[in-house]
């Protein structure tokens, strides 16, 4: 090219000074700090509802208006999904919900009235009382935008680990943290890279565990779709400090959303050079790809989700040899769930004590939970471990629905346990959970109230486990079938004593016996329901009546 | 480099060599541990769960076709709790599908058979499931009739390792699960199956079976492939 044309002959980072063509949903051009900005949820809760729309419409009136001082962004989960769509303006901290794209003038009206040091409205306590690490840019910064996630600060903590840190310093400071396994186990982060590290072997892999699949919980999902420059820059210091270089990260087929904001994050962080070769001009290279599962429960499950990987089927195998020793491709492979990667920026960034400090004595940090079922304010959560189930669930969950009595909170997904009301006071950390029955599980919290029977609950999450058992062990393959069968028997009220008996010792027998963690866990909800709802099991079996009135029993015949 | 590991079986010593799993040294030991997925010569997969044993140390059951030796291992193969396990599973694969010993051509040559008659499996407590699955004779030589896969997926293994032809496969999951030709094509129409029928003679049950044979002479009386398989196993081992 001989003539350059005036654009190219502009010097690099000077501002071209033809006027930007304005397309239709660009956000209106800001001459200058924005004097007042509205943040709008794009997360996929809120997009089914048509929250694009309120973006482009506010776009279009503010542009309309000739106003050249407010910022409208897209940003990730507000948190508050039972309001949705909704509509923040972090200036003031007006939250509007419900926001409807033809009635946006409330609005712009406040967006006009917003003046420098504006008094603030006080929080709701769904938002005051959370903490936010995990999720702190969750509803701050756009998701799609690897400027917006740097300007926040992010892919510090990796400069940081990479041009200060050594690779043992930074798995120091992770079990300094205490940070536990946020898929659910609860296993030491900390130890879990140093056997990685320590591991014979090489290439080394990192993988990020994104198959979210426990009934009613989204955590995963959320985080990911709110902030995938989080997660990616956990897994590149992950890989640092164990020595990988290439990563996955394994999602469910069934998050487009997350996958496709996932794989733009990664493009435009390797073009940033925060991921691919030699990261900030350091010697270490990272590569990270998105693999899809293909909807099974079980490759959740860390030898199944490296079988599915390989290409095969998705079924587990026995440990040890475990992944961190053999994992992919038999080497050395790292595996973290979502939400534990995105702890790791800001643990190097404040230091392991700083977040070792939050939390319980065993249980360090946040947890995020997904608050669904019979609750007023359904939505995503983070909050200190050792939170009360009260405050989760009355103070920031709002209570229950209509006013009805509290009854149970189930925890842990398919593998946890129902947790009754006499616990509402108990600190929620992993060992308080599995102390009452249950089980820290992803996160998913779904609140029951009178109008749950706990038979039928426990039929919901045995029917689950049986379809979602991949069949390769004989105990989780026709044991959750034979469970499910006997749990069906109650509901319809034509059960025994013995049958109660009979599936107790099955249940027993389903969990010490299964090859993996799904058919282990599979028999929890019976258990936890029978430890605290006896009453109900033989509500069914011997008065044949379902107290909640949820089974369909027939009346029982009556002599003449 | 120590090569020889000693641990402890049922309070007996005995030795292993390293890389030799439990199953292996408790029978060189004449320890007998229920199995039915293992079979000498093939890779193990440890998902019949019949050989669970108790390691000392351990707080989960372990399969004895799949943990390795390791020094001072103390394993213990035959308390009631676990016989009542083994009990419970034998009990499961009967009930799974339709195993009716009398009119089956592996009837008197079952290795399902033989496990219940070892467990002393005399009756059944809980239903039987029984699904409807099919039979697919569309092979000129042999047939599989899935009412009696106990889907230990020897077959699958076999037609792999030792064949090479990766005609089986599974397909489906949980109850649903089955093993299939060519991914779910007829086994007649399988461009890969080389009719060798290793995998009849790995069986363990009268699921895949020769045509033309009566019961009194069935496909499972004589399996002259499976000492070369075992063969195989210690030479490959």
């Amino acid at each position: 090219m001989t003539d350059a044309t005036p654009a190219d002959a502009t010097p690099a980072g000077a501002t071209p000074s033809r006027p930007v063509r304005r397309r239709p949903g660009d956000a209106p051009v800001l001459d200058g700090p924005a004097r007042a900005s509205a943040y709008v949820c794009e997360a996929v809760s809120c997009l089914s509802i048509q929250s694009h729309d309120i973006l482009l419409g506010l776009g279009e009136q503010i542009a309309g208006s000739g106003t050249t001082d407010v910022l409208i962004k897209r940003v990730g989960c507000l948190g508050l999904c039972a309001e949705g769509p909704l509509v923040q303006i972090p200036e003031t901290g007006q939250l509007f919900s419900h926001v409807r794209a033809d009635d946006l003038g409330g609005i712009v009206d406040a967006l006009a009235a917003v003046r420098p040091g504006a008094e603030r409205v006080p929080e709701a306590p769904f938002f005051s009382r959370q903490l936010r690490i995990a999720t702190e840019n969750s509803g701050r910064v756009d998701p799609e935008s690897l400027e917006d996630y740097v300007a926040s600060g992010g892919y510090e903590s990796l400069r940081s680990a990479l041009t200060m840190m050594s690779p043992a310093e930074v798995r120091e400071e992770i079990t300094r943290s205490g940070l536990r396994g946020r898929g659910g186990a609860g296993y030491p982060t900390g130890l879990k890279w140093n056997t990685v590290a320590k591991a014979p072997g090489s290439p080394k892999y990192v993988i990020c565990n994104a198959d979210e699949g426990d009934p009613g919980a989204f955590m995963d999902r959320s985080v990911l779709e709110s902030d995938p420059h989080r997660v990616l820059e956990g897994m590149a210091i992950a890989a640092y400090a164990v020595g990988a270089t290439l990563g996955y990260v394994y999602c469910r087929a069934e998050y487009p959303l997350a996958v496709s904001r996932l794989r733009k994050a990664i493009r435009e962080a390797v073009k940033a050079d925060y991921l691919g070769a030699t990261i900030l001009d350091t010697e270490f290279s990272f590569e990270v790809d998105v693999r899809l599962g293909a909807g099974a429960f079980v490759c959740g499950e860390e030898t199944a989700l490296v079988a599915s990987i390989h290409g095969g089927r998705g079924t587990p195998t026995p440990r040890p040899p475990y992944p961190a020793v053999s994992g992919l491709w038999h080497q050395p492979t790292l595996i973290n769930n979502v939400e534990t990667f995105a702890n790791v920026a800001p643990i190097i960034r404040n230091g392991g004590a700083w977040f070792a400090d939050i939390g319980t004595a065993t249980s360090n940090g946040t947890k995020v939970f997904a608050l669904a079922g019979r609750v007023v304010n359904t939505g995503l959560i983070e909050v200190p471990m050792g939170t009360s189930l009260r405050d989760i669930v009355f103070e920031i969950g709002g209570g229950i629905v209509g006013g009805k009595a509290f009854k149970a909170v189930q925890t842990g997904g398919p593998s946890g346990g129902c947790i009754p009301a006499e616990f509402l006071d108990m600190a929620v950390d992993y060992e308080s959970l599995i102390g009452v029955g249950s089980f820290m599980g992803s996160g998913g919290m779904i609140v029951m109230d009178e109008t749950s029977c706990m038979v039928d609950v426990a039929r919901y999450f045995m029917d689950f486990c049986r379809e979602e058992s991949c069949g390769k062990c004989v105990p989780c393959r026709v044991g959750t079938t034979q469970l499910w069968m006997l749990l069906d028997k109650i509901t319809q009220g034509e059960a025994t004593m013995d049958d109660l008996a009979q599936m107790e010792r099955l249940g027993s027998m389903v969990q010490k016996t299964s090859l993996c963690g799904l058919g282990q866990g599979a028999p929890n909800p019976i258990f936890s329901t029978l430890r605290y709802f006896r009453d109900e099991y033989l509500a069914h079996i011997v008065d044949r009546v379902c107290p909640a009135g949820v089974c369909a029993i027939q009346p029982k015949p009556v002599l003449a | 480099m120590t090569t020889v590991h000693t641990l402890k079986i049922n309070g007996v010593e005995v030795a292993g060599n390293v890389g030799q799993t439990v199953l292996s040294v408790a029978q060189e030991n004449g320890i007998q541990i229920p199995t039915m997925c293992h079979l000498d010569g093939l890779s193990d997969t440890g998902s019949c769960r019949l050989c669970v044993v108790q390691v000392a140390g351990s707080n989960k059951l372990t399969t004895a076709c799949t943990t390795l030796v390791t020094e001072g291992m103390d394993v213990t193969t035959n308390t009631d709790q676990l016989n009542e396990y083994r009990r419970t599973i034998t009990e499961m694969l009967f009930l799974e599908r339709n195993h009716i010993c009398a009119i089956c051509v592996a009837n008197n040559h079952c290795e399902l058979q033989d496990l219940a008659d070892d467990l002393r499996v005399d009756h059944f407590e809980l239903p039987v499931i029984n699904p409807s699955v099919g039979i697919d004779a569309s092979h000129p030589f042999f047939a599989i009739d899935h009412n009696r896969c106990i889907m230990c997926v020897r077959c699958v293994r076999v037609c792999e390792e030792i064949e090479g032809a990766r005609t089986w496969g599974v397909m489906g999951s949980g109850i649903e699960e089955r093993v299939v030709t060519d991914m779910g094509t007829p086994w007649g129409e399988s461009t890969t199956c080389t009719s060798c029928g290793k995998c009849v003679q790995v069986c363990p049950t009268g699921a895949l079976f020769e045509k033309g044979r009566s019961i009194a002479e069935g496909s499972k009386a004589r399996r002259p492939f499976l000492p070369y398989l075992k063969m195989y196993g210690q030479d490959g081992a």
